[in-house]
């Protein structure tokens, strides 16, 4: 698996596409600040929106208990897994029930992180994924590379191409409309054949027992309206404590996302409709260690709008698939190492600390200083690479002693060339696209000496 | 008043010009300024690398050289923001300023006797910036204000442009810039293209570390774009 900064660089090489994909999310990032700054009241609702996520977080068990209990009273199937593994083994167990080969799937990150298709797929169940983003993703045989534009890598001559090999449109074809009526005839197959369809949740309301789910496409409507059951996945930490919160939320999520004012469909799902079953797979994986983590605990407080991939300035030039994991981008980025501290050694790494995601999180998320703490854990860990240990604790020394400090500075500035950026060789990454800068006759602490004492 | 003016390693070894224009631009706006000869690094970039829990020494040695001051001023936002953040002495944290805010909220600065004609484009950097809120940030629904802007405007001659993307970070990032190689030198690219499409003849901000990477990518290409401090031309004279 290559690191961030070695896929980033593959990415990078090809130019053209970075300054497309960097300028069609800054375009979203824009329209995210246009609709934000018609509200007088959005710092508010960001405030609000945080507060009610940190009740629930203190609360959670007691909300959790609530909504199962109401949502059992409503018809439906409530079920409770402690990881990836239990969540797939559950939605197994239902489907074969049914003895259905086939589903149909509306998009839902906790499954990305679940690996479900893959483990649907060995089982022989044919999974299509219904967002036109993801099934062309799917088709790709790749994952999304961001979770509200699962296909923003891709520019319209690539899904040409792939929707000419998977779904017989001519060759060379790449109109947009033209491409999404091919899929929706496409898809529409699909789900007038599925007996199981299985959805995520935006939102889930300890109060009445309902869960939101919001798409610009109804998809996850058609599939859940046409099934013969209902599996909506989401992780614990999607609860909310009232509908009135929806208030809050609807307006924040759509908001930060895209620009728009709400999705197209904020569908509330409350009980089954007659002769359908519907079920709820209630997920840990993880979440409440994050919850135990002091510094991470806000991290849950997360509702997937990207408003952080689409603002971070790396995100933008590197690329989803750099980050290796099913959530890219500064948020993805202190989720990962709370699943494999290990293989997601380099993400917190995969930023400037710059803040700007922080800032445009709607929840109000710490991010740039929960990636800075992760840095600290990992560092504790021994999962530094190879030369950092000695390097840094070399110019800690260093930096300690003023002695050493300015009789290392005088001959030759010496001790800066500790710092990893300032060797000033053809090895140093530094100095293969910038100069150094040129070291001066003299330093601050020599001409003070010379002029002023 | 007093002053105690904080030189960050890098200022001191490799810009000394920054320092020397922060001396006397305290100076000419009354200030007695210390400047304790011991002092060496504040421990960021071993903090912003994972290794916060070896920066003692340094920690230490910050203190023996500040502490007693009622103000520590340096010319660096990060190295600020990382004391005010970070260093175990609460009385270091509240003591410590960055110079624009120094000079807008403690001095109070009115007026300048400063003369720069030329077309400047203003970087902000991002912890000068977002964590000790020296502007306003383009992310958050407020009202707009730079303590830097207000500066530029009392410097005679001096214009001043945003780029189009008024404060994206330019890249730098600390040790980023080298284990992040290729996506650092790309964002510090896309700046320094928007800054020459305003035609300026600097680009200027309150972070020499910035500016630092910008230069070396301008220098790389050849361009005859330059990079000056904000105080070296809040300190410039006809």
């Amino acid at each position: 698996m290559l690191s961030h900064a070695e896929a980033s660089e593959k990415f990078i090489a090809n130019q053209e596409r970075t300054d497309w994909h960097d300028d069609t999310l800054w375009f979203v990032r824009s329209k995210r600040d246009k609709v934000s700054k018609l509200l007088p009241e959005w710092e508010a609702l960001r405030e609000q929106a945080s507060q009610i996520k940190e009740h629930m977080l203190s609360h959670l068990p007691q909300y959790l208990l609530e909504f199962e209990a109401n949502a059992k009273a409503n018809g439906i199937q409530v079920h409770w897994a402690k990881d990836a593994h239990e969540h797939n083994e559950i939605v197994y167990s239902i489907i074969q029930k049914h003895g259905d080969k086939a589903l149909v799937k509306s998009k839902s990150m906790l499954t990305e992180e679940c690996h479900l298709n893959d483990f649907l797929e060995k089982k022989g169940i044919d999974v299509v994924d219904t967002d036109l983003g993801e099934r062309i993703v799917q088709f790709r045989n790749e994952v999304p590379s961001h979770i509200v534009l699962p296909a923003i890598h891709l520019k319209k001559e690539d899904v040409g191409e792939t929707f000419h090999q998977h779904l017989g449109t001519p060759k060379g074809n790449k109109d947009p409309q033209f491409l999404t009526e091919a899929a929706r005839i496409h898809l529409r197959e699909k789900f007038l054949g599925a007996k199981v369809a299985i959805t995520g949740v935006n939102f889930a309301v300890a109060e009445t027992g309902e869960f939101v789910v919001c798409t610009n496409e109804g998809n996850a409507d058609m599939g859940a309206h046409l099934s013969d059951v209902h599996i909506a996945c989401m992780g614990i930490e999607k609860i909310i404590p009232k509908r009135q919160d929806l208030g809050v939320f609807l307006r924040l999520l759509a908001r930060s996302a895209t620009g728009q004012l709400i999705t197209t469909y904020s569908s509330h799902f409350a009980k089954p409709r007659e002769g359908q079953e519907m079920h709820i797979v209630l997920v840990d994986n993880g979440r409440s260690r994050q919850l135990a983590r002091d510094e991470f605990r806000n991290s849950l407080k997360c509702i997937r709008c990207a408003a952080c991939f689409n603002t971070c300035p790396v995100y933008r030039r590197s690329g989803g698939h750099s980050y290796h994991q099913p959530v890219a981008g500064p948020i993805g980025s202190i989720l990962a190492p709370n699943f494999d501290k290990k293989s997601n050694a380099d993400l917190p790494f995969a930023s400037t600390l710059c803040g700007s995601c922080s800032n445009v999180c709607p929840v109000k998320i710490n991010i740039h200083e929960q990636l800075w703490f992760w840095r600290q854990d990992l560092m504790k860990e021994g999962l530094a690479p190879a030369g950092k240990v000695i390097g840094m604790k070399l110019m800690a020394w260093l930096m300690s002693s003023p002695a050493v400090f300015r009789m290392a500075g005088g001959i030759g500035r010496k001790v800066m060339s500790w710092f990893p950026f300032m060797v000033n060789n053809g090895l140093n990454p530094w100095y293969k696209q910038r100069e150094m800068p040129a070291p001066p006759k003299q330093s601050f602490q020599e001409w003070y000496k010379l002029n002023r004492s | 008043m007093r002053v105690a003016l904080f030189v960050p390693c890098y200022i001191d070894q490799f810009y000394p010009q920054v320092a020397i224009a922060s001396l006397e631009l305290l100076e000419k706006l009354g200030c007695e300024v210390v400047v304790p000869v011991n002092q060496t690094c504040c421990g960021q970039p071993m903090a912003n690398s994972g290794f916060a829990n070896i920066t003692g020494g340094c920690d230490t040695n910050f203190s023996d050289n500040f502490s007693g001051f009622d103000y520590i001023v340096g010319p660096s936002g990060s190295c600020v923001l990382h004391l005010k953040e970070h260093h175990p002495d609460p009385k270091i944290r509240s003591s410590v300023y960055e110079i624009c805010e120094f000079l807008v909220d403690v001095l109070q600065v009115k007026s300048l006797p400063a003369y720069f004609p030329h077309k400047v484009g203003l970087h902000q950097s991002c912890h000068g910036q977002r964590g000790l809120r020296i502007s306003s940030m383009t992310e958050l629904n407020e009202k707009p204000f730079s303590k830097l802007t207000y500066l530029l405007d009392l410097v005679k001659g001096c214009e001043w442009k945003y780029p189009e993307r008024q404060d994206e970070c330019c890249g730098f990032g600390g040790t980023f810039c080298v284990t992040e190689e290729a996506v650092s030198v790309k964002m510090g690219q896309d700046r320094i293209q928007e800054h020459q499409a305003n035609e300026v003849e600097y680009i200027v901000g309150a972070d020499t570390s910035c500016l630092m990477h910008m230069e070396g990518i301008l220098k790389r290409s050849g361009s005859k774009v330059g990079v000056k401090h904000i105080v070296e031309i809040l300190n410039a004279h006809a």
